[in-house]
């Protein structure tokens, strides 16, 4: 009836575009909640106005970037039912509810409190709005909680039973929300966003700094976020090795696919530094490897047997090429983030982070390094979870909408055009406000000692400020 | 039988939908009116009456998608496939509309870019939803737990008459909502429209009614059958009731009463559908209960509804509450 491969082809291409571009959002949202509720609770607390500035500045970025987040989010919780209409209601009853408790908690939590802390200084006060930036904070966390709980009940499915029409239904609900990868997952996850957000607000404080517009408020963001990267890299590294051993346990296959291992090692796996994946020869291509290397990683024995692609048939492979190099990108990221890192904290320590060129260019060049990041991660997690979409129990192809292909040619089309327009008017928009840091001389001269009605970025702010909040 | 999860649930999923078309319903409708209003001030006003609330209102719509997946899964698994071009066309409506609110203060050369973003992905928005609507009214075909039909059906002289329909009606709430929540000539002007607009929604109410009984016997035998006849008189006799209110709200220069009673009709008019539909949930194709998932979804997520949902209300009527009052010409949030 529906020219199933095509459709099917299409299908994947929007959900993957849509849900591409939405993770970037919230990636950098969930870290500047939690920063904007930092730098408020700092300013509460020390009283220093920079703090005040700052959340100022960063609040408007937030607006902007969040809206995205909104609106992105929105189609993403459509196109379940649009174009995974048999994944829906095979896997609804135990997905649904988890993405239910995902709106009742957190999406209504962030929605109700924006309003008052983009706009509700003045009326509401500095300790009810202080508790707003707090909610909408939260809200962020527990959004990422849920929905990583649905997504990692697909990858490792726990807890359920399936019925007599095939639907998956909820037995032990400790176990389904708690399923194996979920609290790997769920660390790795926000730290990753945390580290985007440094990495982002790093790069300002460098370009400020390197342009000498403001000072104070340069360095001190600066500082904040090489904070953030020299202490949160590590312990990223960490858990993603974590998560690694915990993916060998459930989904061995992907791991062979980023490891790119076709044979099966009996003792001792090399590790595969580069090479080319050839998945019609079931080969790695000019390849450049360390003999034992991945066995002593996923196994800490130098001689640990791991299996190879060759214990599953062709057709319940992942594409191999993807997920090995997006792997690869993830972690050669890791580790230049953890460079700059480290090289913050001997400037640091050398007294020299406010004025070290060379490492404010670096910086500069790094800030977009945690979205690509988190774009490789997520390609490494869904594109070797293929070709299922509940692992091991439902196929992608079986998931599909019976949707006419014209259908969802067109709307792929639409999706493309319009978001590359309004998403990209709106990160012009983020990175022009981002260049526009008042000199701190300036401020001073403007605004008197303590106007709670704060201090705005730039040009678009209207001199006199009768009640902006933003 | 203990409990009946599934009627529990679709009178929730019912709460979210009408909770929804009112909420955003009144900020679309904003956006519907905007270029009726050239005045960069009047429309600065118009925009900053809802910045800080769209977003809260937007989540009843997530909520109403999420919730049917979660406890009506097949419905949502045969409602969204068969509605898909008017909804793609809905959600890239909401991203336009969505981003206005901001980027409309980020720029002055490109502000009319964005002027026109708001205007027409509210329309759009709403316009596909009355179309979706239409199509939820006149069935939608079911077999083997699939949408059975074409990807135009949902296109009709109905269909387009419903989504015509709620772009008026929503243009209604937005002209009351200012009405309440404006000044100046401002007010004055969404008054005038508002009278309009009552009488045009009052017709589309009129022309829905005498049409759906035609569509399927089902409806007719619904509305003039037995206990629910009852139900056949009271609606239309409060229908009246609001449209007193409303006009004469309007006429004798209250702020609030028109809105309230143009909020009135809304729910009526959703109240007569309810009774329509009732017990399908894909009309004629599956009921609540075929549609409905396990007990065990039912009751995980009924647990935290309870609790979650009133506290919900209760900071949303604080957000509310926060910006309660007129919005000055010259003052805004941003
Ligand atoms: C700033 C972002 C970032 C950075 C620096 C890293 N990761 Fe990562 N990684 C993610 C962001 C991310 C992610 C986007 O958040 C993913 C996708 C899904 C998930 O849970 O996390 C992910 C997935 C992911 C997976 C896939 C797990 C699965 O699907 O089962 C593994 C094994 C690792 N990571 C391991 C690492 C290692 C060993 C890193 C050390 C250098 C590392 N990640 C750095
Ligand atoms: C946490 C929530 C998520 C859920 C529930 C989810 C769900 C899904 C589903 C159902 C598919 C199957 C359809 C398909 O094969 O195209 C899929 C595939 C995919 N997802 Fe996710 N996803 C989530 C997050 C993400 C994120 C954040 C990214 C992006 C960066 C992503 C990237 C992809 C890609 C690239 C595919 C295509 C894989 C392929 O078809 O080979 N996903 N995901
Ligand atoms: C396919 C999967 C996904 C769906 C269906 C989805 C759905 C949504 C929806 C509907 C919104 C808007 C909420 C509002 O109205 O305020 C949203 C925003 C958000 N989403 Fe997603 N989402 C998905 C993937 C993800 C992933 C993988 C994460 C993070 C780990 C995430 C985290 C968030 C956060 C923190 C927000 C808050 C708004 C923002 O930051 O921009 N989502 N999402």
């Amino acid at each position: 009836m529906f020219s199933g491969n095509e459709a099917e082809l299409l299908a994947r291409a929007q959900f993957a575009f849509t849900v591409m571009f939405h993770i970037i959002f919230p990636a950098f949202s969930i870290g500047l909640a939690s920063y904007l509720f930092v730098l408020e609770g700092l300013y509460l607390w020390k009283k220093d106005r920079v703090y005040l500035e700052l959340f100022n500045f960063w609040k408007t970025i937030f607006a902007v970037a969040f809206g995205m987040g909104v609106v992105s989010g929105i189609v993403m919780s459509y196109q379940f039912g649009t174009n995974w209409s048999v994944f829906s209601d095979k896997a609804g009853p135990v997905i649904g509810p988890m993405m239910g408790y995902e709106v009742l908690t957190a999406f209504f939590l962030e929605a109700g409190f924006l309003g008052v802390m983009l706009f509700g200084r003045e009326r509401v006060g500095p300790g009810l709005h202080f508790l707003a930036t707090s909610m909408v904070a939260l809200g962020t966390l527990i959004s990422a909680t849920w929905i990583l709980a649905v997504n990692s009940w697909m990858q490792t499915p726990a807890g359920y039973a399936i019925n007599d029409v095939g639907q998956f239904v909820p037995v032990d609900w400790w176990k389904i929300v708690f399923n194996p990868s979920f609290p790997y997952r769920l660390v790795h996850m926000v730290l990753a966003a945390y580290l985007t957000t440094a990495f982002v607000v790093g790069a300002v404080g460098a370009w400020h700094l390197l342009r000498g517009t403001a000072p104070r408020r340069s360095a001190t963001m600066f500082s904040m976020a090489m904070w953030m990267a020299s202490i949160v890299t590590p312990i990223q590294i960490f858990a993603g090795d974590e998560h690694g051993l915990n993916t060998l346990e459930h989904q061995p296959v992907k791991i062979s696919a980023m490891e790119g291992h076709f044979e099966s090692h009996p003792n001792g796996a090399p590790l595969i530094l580069f090479g080319i994946p050839n998945q019609d020869e079931q080969r790695v291509d000019y390849a450049i490897e360390i003999p034992k290397l991945s066995s002593l990683i996923l196994t800490h024995d130098l001689n640990g047997p791991l299996k190879g692609l060759d214990v599953v048939p062709r057709d319940k492979q992942p594409p191999v090429a993807i997920v090995f190099w997006s792997f690869r990108i993830m972690v050669g990221l890791g580790f230049l983030m953890l460079g700059v890192g480290l090289w913050s904290l001997w400037s640091r320590w050398r007294g020299t982070l406010a004025t070290n060129d060379m490492l404010h260019r670096v910086a500069v060049a790094m800030g977009p390094a945690g979205f690509v990041a988190v774009l490789a991660g997520w390609v490494t997690t869904e594109v070797g979870r293929q070709p299922y979409t509940v692992y091991g129990e439902l196929l992608t192809s079986d998931s599909m909408s019976p949707l006419a292909t014209p259908a969802i040619a067109t709307s792929l089309v639409a999706f493309i055009i319009v978001y590359f327009a309004v998403f990209g008017a709106g990160t012009f928009y983020i990175l022009r406000l981002m260049a526009r840091l008042p000199r701190d001389s300036d401020l001073e001269l403007k605004e008197g000692p303590m106007r709670s009605s704060g201090v705005m970025s730039g040009a678009q702010q209207k001199p006199q400020g009768a009640s902006h909040g933003h | 039988m203990a409990i009946d999860l599934p009627f529990i649930w679709a009178a929730i999923i019912a709460f979210a939908v009408i909770a929804y078309v009112i909420l955003d319903g009144f900020d679309l409708g904003v956006g519907i009116l905007f270029p009726l209003f050239p005045d960069k001030p009047e429309r600065d006003q118009m925009m900053n009456s809802v910045a800080p609330v769209w977003d809260g209102n937007e989540t009843w719509l997530v909520l109403g998608g999420g919730g049917l997946m979660a406890v009506f899964p097949l419905a949502y698994a045969t409602i969204l496939p068969a509605l898909y071009m008017p909804l793609i066309a809905m959600l890239l409506g909401l991203i336009f509309r969505g981003v206005a609110f901001e980027y409309r203060w980020r720029t002055e050369r490109g502000e009319f870019l964005w002027n026109w973003a708001f205007a027409g992905g509210s329309t759009v928005a709403a316009f596909s939803q009355g179309i979706a609507l239409g199509a939820l009214v006149q069935g939608i075909p079911v077999e083997d737990r699939a949408y059975s039909g074409g990807w135009w059906d949902w296109l009709t002289p109905f269909s387009i008459a419903t989504g015509i329909a709620l772009v008026v009606g929503y243009a209604l709430l937005g002209a009351t909502w200012l009405v309440m929540k404006t000044e100046g000539r401002l007010a004055v002007r969404a008054r005038m429209l508002a009278k309009r607009l009552t009488f045009a929604t009052v017709a589309a109410m009129v022309i829905f009614s005498l049409w759906t009984p035609w569509l399927k016997p089902q409806y007719l035998e619904r509305w003039f059958g037995t206990p629910t006849f009852l139900f056949s008189i009271i609606v239309p006799l409060l229908v009246i009731g609001c449209v007193i209110l409303l006009v004469k709200g309007l006429a004798d220069g209250y702020d609030r009463q028109p809105f309230v009673a143009a909020l009135g009709l809304f729910v009526l008019g959703y109240a007569g559908i309810g009774i329509s539909f009732y017990p399908y949930i894909v009309p004629n194709s599956v009921t609540i209960w075929d549609a409905a998932a396990p007990d065990s979804s039912l009751a995980f997520l009924l647990t935290g509804a309870v609790v979650l949902v009133p506290i919900i209300l209760a900071y949303t009527a604080y957000a509310y509450w926060v910006f309660r009052g007129k919005i000055r010409e010259g003052e805004g949030y941003h």
